[in-house]
């Protein structure tokens, strides 16, 4: 669906869906995961249908998630791989905080900033996995040393992607015209040209 | 499960007081290692009490039966031959939960309710509040809770907290042979301890002594061991208990220092929101596209 046929095309509806499964599993990960984290959220036990559910179900939502993330990060890790002019863009980020972003460098489809939340986030992710088995009694039987670690490493790190999680999130609140992209695909001619002008010039040529 | 004569001392968790108008005192039980003679009448009384039956096993080709502590087996006698001065000694030690005054299962539980220390100090798993998550083994510093097969639930040595409550000794206290297993208030176990361990020096065992140890804030089982210098003796007895530091951080720094960022990253945002607006698209660049 196009709303304007000048319309660029940002995501497909294959990498769409793939981006909200993972997106859901987050949410649902986040929500189970912080009411077994500390009291004052053990609440969220009730959307899941309880305490012992919500200790079921977790790990198996980390699979799901899991799985949906390696084809994302398959998906767009080329897309993602730092350049010397994501370097320049981050070092002048301050602008960019500023909301004066018409002077900065010239950006692909992604800018430096969101490269490094990238990063950050496969980082994240590996570490949660790795340390998520240790934690999965139902079906994993380590040594209490490496339960402990895993223990810290998963909660540390899940604390640290939902914060960049919520970076991400206001990002695209912040920045009108993008939530579009994740919802049905599209973007206007003057977001590309005006947020990511090198993937615009790439992208017109074509069209 | 929760006793409504008791009170509460620590709650998992949970954040705010628990029910502790009573005034009480502090129980223990002392089991005298140089005593025991390894006939697991205790084990016998745990199970008949408890009304748990383990599994039948194999022979190991050990005293040791069953090898470990099950859902079903709160307690069991562990059986050591060493020889600590160079004579062979026969060390028997009954294991089971240690009742700390600090627990680790009860600080790294999630679920609200589902372990208590009672007023007493005994440590007490309220299964049906129980969510089967195996943290209280994570945080154990003794490897005394089990998680059983049948219904996911932790469980461990009450310290026989229905019969404390209405006034009785431990089921392992009433029934053993030779008085090893004595229970009663703390200070008075502490008292009874010394006199053992005066006795013990006095036959040769120079280093015997009482096992209560500090680093979990004392216990509420004590043992008075021969060689008090050398608790790894008695089938590897930890020197020096205390909650694992990364059981201390995880339940501890973590927690704060996450819901601060949380708290610190949302307002970021919403102050960046209404202080520099948002990020639209400029109506230059819009009328450049057209």
């Amino acid at each position: 669906m196009q709303r304007d046929p000048r319309d660029l095309i940002r995501y497909t509806p294959s990498e769409r869906l793939n981006h909200w499964i993972v997106g859901i599993s987050f949410i649902l990960l986040g929500l189970s995961g912080l009411a077994l984290f500390h009291p004052a959220f053990w609440p969220f036990t009730l959307l899941f249908g309880g305490g012992t559910w919500t200790r079921i179900i977790h790990p198996y939502l980390g699979v799901l998630m899991a799985l949906a993330y390696v084809v994302m990060l398959i998906r767009f890790t080329r897309l993602n791989l730092m350049t010397a002019t994501d370097w320049q863009w981050i070092r002048r980020v301050r602008e960019m905080v500023d909301g004066d972003d018409h002077n900065m460098p010239e950006q692909g489809k992604y800018n430096g900033g969101q490269k490094i939340l990238f990063w950050l986030l496969f980082w994240c992710m590996l570490l949660l996995i790795l340390s998520g088995i240790p934690l999965w009694r139902t079906w994993f039987s380590f040594p209490v040393e490496w339960v402990r670690l895993a223990a810290v490493v998963h909660s540390g790190s899940a604390a640290v992607m939902i914060g960049l999680i919520m970076v991400h999130v206001y990002a695209a609140i912040w920045t009108k015209g993008t939530i579009r992209a994740m919802w049905y695909g599209t973007v206007t001619r003057a977001w590309a040209k005006q947020h990511h002008r090198a993937w615009y010039k790439e992208a017109t040529k074509e069209g | 499960m929760a006793l409504q004569s008791l009170d509460i001392a620590a709650r998992s968790a949970t954040t705010t007081p628990s029910p502790s108008a009573r005034q009480g005192f502090e129980v223990a039980k002392l089991i005298d290692i140089s005593k025991c003679i390894g006939c697991k009448a205790c084990q016998v009384a745990c199970m008949e009490w408890n009304d748990l039956r383990d599994e039948v096993g194999i022979n190991h080709g050990v005293y040791d039966n069953p090898m470990d502590l099950t859902d079903q087996s709160w307690t069991v006698m562990r059986f050591s031959e060493v020889e600590p001065n160079g004579h062979l000694e026969w060390l028997i030690r009954k294991d089971g939960c240690m009742h700390c005054a600090d627990p680790g299962c009860l600080k790294a539980c999630p679920a609200p309710g589902a372990i208590v220390k009672y007023g007493n100090g005994i440590v007490d798993f309220n299964q049906e509040h129980c969510i089967g998550c195996g943290y209280c083994i994570t945080g154990c510093p003794f490897n005394i809770p089990r998680i059983a097969q049948k219904d996911g639930k932790a469980y461990k040595c009450t310290l026989c907290s229905d019969r404390v409550a209405v006034g009785l000794e431990p089921a392992c206290v009433k029934t053993c042979p030779t008085g090893a297993i004595t229970y009663g208030a703390k200070d008075d176990m502490v008292q009874h301890a010394a006199i053992r361990v005066r006795d013990l020096n006095e036959r040769g065992f120079a280093q015997a002594g009482l096992y209560d140890p500090p680093g979990v804030g004392g216990t509420h089982v004590m043992y008075v061991l021969q060689h008090a210098d050398q608790p790894g003796l008695y089938a590897n007895l930890p020197q020096d208990p205390q909650i694992d530091p990364l059981v201390s951080v995880w339940k501890g720094i973590t927690k704060p220092l996450a819901i601060a960022a949380f708290a610190a990253v949302s307002l970021a945002g919403l102050f960046h929101y209404i202080t520099k607006g948002p990020n639209e698209v400029s109506k230059e660049t819009e009328k450049e596209v057209e």
